[in-house]
């Protein structure tokens, strides 16, 4: 279906018909293209728009900036104008947009040096905002010390129940693997040297000392960072926690400062969990693989292994707590109107936790180390 | 004898117990300005849910542009989706692009116009919603509330629609830009000759800017017509809808009107 045809002779004349619909345009606008080398350059021409079935306001558009187009070197004629055509022509001039339009569909690539200054400033800009909820936390904290009725039970509870209670069957799953992976990887070397017995030293030490707490650490980070952070930002979304402080319910106290203090009594005792089933791992893999029995193995656990391992790797807990927590809570904060925003500022929480807990543990190895604990 | 655009005929819809229309039937004619009117928890948006095709009703029948939209398969009812305009109560934008992408995505998804055009077509219908193209690089969260819903009509009408539909197109808004914005209604109904079908409870726009309407009542059609049609029955619904305040000056404007002209 032809819907711009040419005719050239005395009378240069484009022919318009058809349907000039905004599902057949790309149609029109090719063909238009296609003749435009064939068009007269100067002199006069017709268009005719007597064939033209049906046109809408994007045809007309179109029609308008061809017309347009084509009168800056020709004089253009319209013949066979319908009533219902030259209304619409009327009402789209009004509309057209006279000047050159630029397309915005696509969004200009910002530069990498742009973009390396964007992030710092960025990067310091959220550092910034996250001293500030640290002594807003403090200041909170300090209040909750110095009048403990403050604090609110029932949100606390309940923050409890979801960082703590259900973090168990996950935590129980992933401290048992890693035990048995421990464990396996050992038995295979001691067995060559015949210290079979060592395997005690070696589970016992690097389970309750450093992959305990990273693996619970890992997994509070990937279940309550991203909760914290997708609660609170939903509430900032509905405007709940706007709504929270006209009534005179300060967020910090009311939503922050349970989830915080609720992952700092949850850390030690999810590690301390994670201790036993990882050391229990430790055992079922000794007793199968090694024939050491379950009573040799505790036996030699207690007299091989320092207590001080056991509770370096708690005093951890609570600061890995700190951190995963106030992350996922300032992430929340952050959120923006929008939809998207959620789902962004949750996963950079999760990434951002996770991070800042293995950094933390590498500050402990190194300080420990020096002090020769 | 007027074409119709839609024809909803003997609907009932039910969710588990919960019966919302018991029988519901009423025409809307081409090129005029309809309105679904009802009370709160009337059906009102279930019914515009399903004229729209997000819900089905469990009995009676529509339809729209002589196509059965409860018969008809996926792409009979893509193909008639495309000929409908829509505007969301809050506006819809896609949240994430900016005035411009809202618009241009349906273009850019459907046709394969060049770039220039896209933005021409674009611009004009920003232009025909009375924005500015300084508004096009804006994001939704960056507009008021008058102007989102004016992108919001801006994207319905990008794809020349033949049916608009609006639920409850000047909630929220000051007098002053609801009346811009009734008025803009009407203007592009003159300008482009649609079917606009309202969801309303605004007493100005009732007044100002519905050819015909539909009352929803206890599940049923409580009476349509012309807003005269309408004043005269006694149902109650209407009688206290009509008889609050608002309604009762406007009314009384229009008498005096009428008896001066």
């Amino acid at each position: 279906m032809d819907f711009i045809v040419f005719q050239n002779g005395p009378q240069p004349t484009l022919i318009l018909k058809g349907c000039w619909t905004l599902s057949n345009l790309s149609a029109i606008e090719h063909a238009f293209k296609a003749l435009r080398p064939a068009l007269p350059t100067k002199g006069s021409i017709f268009i005719n728009c007597m064939d033209i079935e049906e046109i809408d306001t994007a045809a007309m558009l179109f029609f308008i900036q061809l017309r347009r187009e084509m009168r800056l070197s020709l004089k253009v004629s319209v013949t066979g104008v319908r009533p219902e055509f030259l209304r619409l022509f009327r009402v789209m001039l009004r509309y057209c947009p006279a000047g050159p339009t630029h397309n915005l569909l696509q969004q200009p690539v910002p530069d990498t040096l742009y973009r390396i200054g964007k992030t710092a400033i960025n990067g310091f800009h959220d550092l910034l905002l996250f001293l500030d909820l640290i002594g807003r936390i403090c200041m909170n904290l300090a209040r909750s010390l110095i009048h403990p009725s403050t604090v609110r039970i029932q949100e606390l509870a309940v923050n409890l129940q979801n960082v703590g209670v259900q973090a168990l069957p996950i935590i129980a799953l992933s401290a048992m693997l890693i035990g048995i992976v421990i464990a396996f990887q050992s038995a295979v070397q001691l067995k060559n040297y015949g210290a079979n017995i060592f395997i005690v030293d070696m589970v016992g030490i690097s389970i309750p000392r450093e992959l305990s707490p990273l693996i619970t650490a890992i997994v509070v980070a990937g279940r309550s960072a991203s909760a914290f952070t997708a609660q609170i930002g939903a509430m900032r979304v509905t405007d709940e926690l706007d709504a929270m402080k006209t009534l005179g319910f300060e967020p910090y106290r009311f939503i922050i400062l349970p989830r915080i203090l609720a992952t700092v009594i949850a850390m030690p005792l999810l590690i301390f969990f994670s201790n036993v089933i990882g050391i229990y791992a430790g055992i079922l893999v000794s007793s199968l693989q090694l024939n050491i029995s379950p009573a040799q193995f505790l036996e030699r656990l207690e007299e091989a292994v320092s207590v001080r391992h056991y509770v370096i790797g708690l005093i951890k807990g609570p600061f890995f707590a700190l951190a995963i927590s106030s992350i996922g809570c300032f992430r929340g904060l952050q959120v923006s109107k929008n939809t998207q925003s959620i789902g962004r500022y949750t996963t950079i929480s999760v990434v951002n936790s996770i991070f800042t807990v293995i950094l933390i543990d590498a500050l402990f190895s190194v300080i420990l180390t020096e002090l020769d604990l | 004898m007027k074409e119709s655009a839609i024809e909803v005929r003997n609907i009932e819809t039910r969710f588990g117990n919960a019966v919302i229309h018991k029988d519901v039937s009423f025409t809307i004619y081409s090129g005029e300005i309809y309105g679904l009117l009802g009370g709160s928890g009337s059906g009102k948006t279930t019914l515009f849910r399903h004229l729209l095709m997000l819900t089905r009703p469990s009995k009676g029948s529509i339809r729209v542009l002589n196509q059965d939209i409860l018969n008809s398969n996926e792409g009979e009812a893509n193909a008639l989706r495309r000929r409908y305009g829509v505007c969301f109560q809050s506006g819809a934008l896609f949240t994430s692009l900016t005035v411009f992408q809202n618009i241009a995505v349906v273009l850019k998804e459907y046709t394969a116009l060049s770039d220039k055009l896209i933005a021409d077509i674009v611009y004009a219908k920003l232009q025909m919603v009375g924005l500015n193209s300084k508004a096009a690089t804006l994001y939704p969260s960056e507009l008021s509330g008058g102007m989102v819903k004016r992108v919001a009509l801006a994207r319905a009408l990008v794809m020349d629609p033949k049916l608009l539909f609006l639920d409850e197109p000047t909630s929220g808004l000051d007098p002053i830009s609801a009346e811009a914005f009734d008025n803009l209604i009407l203007t592009i109904r003159r300008l482009l000759g649609l079917t606009v079908v309202i969801i309303t409870h605004d007493i100005d726009t009732i007044f100002n800017v519905l050819d015909r309407m539909v009352v929803l009542a206890d599940g049923r059609t409580a009476a349509e017509g012309t807003l005269e049609d309408v004043l005269r029955h006694d149902h109650k619904f209407i009688q206290e809808f009509f008889g609050s305040n608002r309604a009762l000056n406007r009314l009384s404007m229009r008498s005096r009107h009428g008896n001066q002209g």
